[in-house]
């Protein structure tokens, strides 16, 4: 209990009633604070503690108690995942000696080097490790914003959101329409969508075969989008509409109060509305200072290092690396290289060259998985892809089915990665 | 012209006839005792042959492994046939002669026949109950892959654990490092022998799998020694 007092200081009552406990717990040893406890930075934090065996002090800052991974979330929309299943916490990251904090970042002072919690706590650094994900760029959908999200969910940061849509989706009128606003690039998991719309193709074959879905996108083409296009016609015949820049997918506005999603000036009324806004670097990210123009951080590619200051690293999603995707694979095998490098710095460790990777894997239909993957370097400019390969078209069923099982292992196996 | 029918021709043109009717993989014949004696325990083949506590071995060449809808294989054969592994005179000769660095987890509870021409002799006489035997390329005898054979130096190379724990790093993302293994095999508690003629099957690409294909050829073999020597530490 008094473990738990200790690691899990809430926002609020809590955090202020603790204001007057001493701030710095481990004086003279190097300090380390991590923003963001998903899958880089959970990685980062758990690796850090584990490998300095009690030579750094750790602590990591996450605005939920629980983390809801989207990885998998589309399989739980598609009803071939459990919702408890996708809930991780921090306890097993806390008993490897990381000091959990469950509250928000609200600024980051890089002359001083601490930062801020929501709960009005202060917390000194040595070295910041920045791992907040995601945030959407207001106004990249005409119609749509934040608020909107109850009536048109984004469903891009698992969680409640996530919940909604599946009601929405398992409760649509016979005949009815789904529609999804695709993302413009770059965003988090390029498949992510279109794993998302078989799921829902999954359902609605189900329980509603005569629903339509129809897909808004700006981009000309997407991540596996052979596999997908193949997959959609031998699995959900005629059901599903992608509505490429050639057709004015890249033209859309929605309205929220109408149910109307307008496509190229044709106004559709729609059941469900899906949208997937643009993104940017979690806003933590833009208050420390460290994001580019493009809204996303820019890092050196042999350590994760900020570009603009050396005593910051920034992980997955919010990083600007090179060629790596946006996911939670990615994130993870950045956190590693992240991990000794901040142990070389700060403990003198050996350092050995880095090495990242990633695959993603995606469900179609039933036992039907396809999956893509590279490996990178650093060069000077940008992390490289060296390595690559993706499913082909016309795999038979063994192979989906294993690739599909394939996929339930690494969910087991990168969750017991990073959250033990 | 392929360089097989380039010598066939040649021969022909020196020796002025039909090249000899013995198999250029081996002795038949001298398969067929190998058989008798090695496999036949668990396997029957030829005319009548069904599954025995191996399956039956006719048609194998050009197959699938782990594709007799009639016979339960392990699941790591099981796994290997759902990647892609097929039976081929490659695939056939780097199992014969070490049944687990081609498929981990087999049952075939065999230590593996290491003699170039007493396997080639054997594979020749399998390959004689094969519908499909234009799947195997007719190789000179001088054609054993032993270009693929591993190296005594890789084997004997000492690898360093600490660099290995950092490299395995990698390798968690998927393989659970308390050995659970779920649509996923497990790595840990391996005779590091194994791992690295594993992974030199995967990096030769003898193994199907192509996310390990990709892993294995990006580490150099004092990096695959170095995982090989941590994972073994991991029980
Ligand atoms: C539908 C969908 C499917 C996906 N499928 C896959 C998949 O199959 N495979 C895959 O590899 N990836 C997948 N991804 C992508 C993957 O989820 C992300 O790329 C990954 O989570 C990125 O990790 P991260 O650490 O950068 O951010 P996140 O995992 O999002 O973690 C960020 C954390 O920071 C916290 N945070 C943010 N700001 C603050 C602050 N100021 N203070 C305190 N805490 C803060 C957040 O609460 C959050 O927990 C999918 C994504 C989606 C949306």
């Amino acid at each position: 209990m008094t473990l738990n007092r200790r690691i899990f200081i809430g926002s609020g009552v809590a955090a202020t009633a603790l204001l007057s406990a001493p701030m710095v717990r481990a004086q003279g040893k190097p300090r380390v604070v991590v923003i963001g406890g998903g899958a880089g930075g959970g990685t980062a934090a758990r690796y850090l503690a584990k490998d300095s065996k009690g030579d750094l002090d750790v602590t990591l800052i996450e605005a939920n108690k629980t983390y809801t991974t989207c990885f998998f979330s589309n399989l739980y929309l598609g009803g071939f995942y459990d919702w408890e299943k996708l809930q991780h916490g921090y306890d097993t990251i806390a008993a490897g000696g990381v000091t959990v904090i469950n509250d928000t970042a609200t600024a980051v002072d890089r002359a001083a080097k601490t930062v801020t919690l929501a709960g009005g706590q202060v917390i000194p650094y040595d070295r910041l490790v920045l791992a907040p994900g995601i945030d959407f760029k207001e106004g990249s959908v005409p119609g749509w914003t934040l608020a909107d999200a109850e009536v048109m969910p984004h469903a891009y940061k698992a969680g409640p959101q996530t919940q909604l849509l599946k009601r929405m989706v398992d409760s649509m009128p016979q005949g009815g329409v789904f529609a999804m606003v695709a993302p413009p690039n770059p965003y988090r998991c390029p498949p992510g969508p279109y794993e998302r719309i078989s799921m829902v193709a999954h359902v609605l074959k189900t329980t509603n075969p005569t629903a339509k879905i129809l897909i808004a996108d700006p981009k000309e083409n997407f991540s596996k989008k052979a596999l997908f296009e193949e997959g959609w016609a031998r699995h959900y015949d005629g059901m599903v509409d992608w509505i490429g820049p050639d057709r004015g997918g890249d033209v859309v506005e929605v309205r929220p109060g109408s149910m109307e999603i307008v496509i190229d000036g044709e106004v559709t009324k729609v059941d469900v509305c899906n949208v997937i806004p643009g993104q940017m670097a979690g806003k933590i990210a833009a208050l420390a200072g460290v994001t580019a123009d493009s809204g996303w951080a820019p890092v050196h590619p042999d350590s994760m290092r900020s570009k603009l200051d050396d005593n910051i690293y920034v992980l997955g999603d919010s990083s600007a690396q090179g060629d790596m995707p946006k996911s939670g694979f990615s994130a993870n095998s950045q956190a590693k290289v992240a991990a000794l490098a901040i142990r070389g710095e700060l403990l003198g460790a050996r350092v050995f060259p880095a090495k990242y990777a990633n695959t993603c894997w995606s469900l179609i239909a039933p036992e039907d998985g396809v999956k893509v993957g590279a490996a990178y370097e650093p060069t000077p400019e940008k992390i490289a892809s060296v390595q690559s390969f993706i499913s082909q078209t016309g795999e038979d069923a063994a192979l989906r089915k294993a690739t599909y099982e394939e996929s339930l292992g690494w969910y087991a196996g990168i969750t017991a990665d990073i959250f033990g | 012209m392929t360089p097989r029918a380039l010598v066939l021709a040649l021969g022909l043109a020196v020796a002025g006839a039909l090249p000899s009717a013995a198999d250029p993989l081996g002795d038949a014949l001298r398969g067929a005792e190998l058989f008798e004696r090695q496999c036949k325990a668990c396997h029957q083949i030829g005319p009548g042959a069904i599954n025995r506590v191996g399956p039956r071995l006719n048609g194998i060449f050009g197959r699938r492994a782990g594709a007799l809808a009639d016979f339960t294989y392990s699941k790591s054969m099981a796994r290997m046939g759902a990647d892609g592994l097929t039976w081929t005179l490659e695939t056939m000769d780097a199992y014969v002669k070490n049944p687990k660095a081609l498929v981990s987890g087999t049952r075939m509870n065999y230590r593996g026949l290491k003699d170039d021409a007493a396997r080639g002799a054997l594979i020749a006489y399998l390959r004689e109950f094969s519908d499909r035997p234009q799947n195997i390329p007719e190789a000179v005898p001088t054609a054993r892959r032993s270009d693929r054979d591993l190296d005594p130096a890789i084997l004997a190379l000492k690898g360093d654990p600490e660099y290995g724990e950092y490299l395995s790093s990698e390798c968690t993302t998927c393989h659970q490092a308390d050995g659970s293994d779920q649509g996923i095999p497990s790595i840990t508690g391996w005779p590091e022998e194994d791992f690295v003629v594993a992974m030199h099957a995967y990096k030769q690409k003898l193994r199907p799998h192509p996310v390990m294909q990709m892993m294995a050829s990006r580490f150099n073999n004092d990096e695959i020694a170095a995982l090989a020597a941590w994972f073994a530490k991991l029980d």
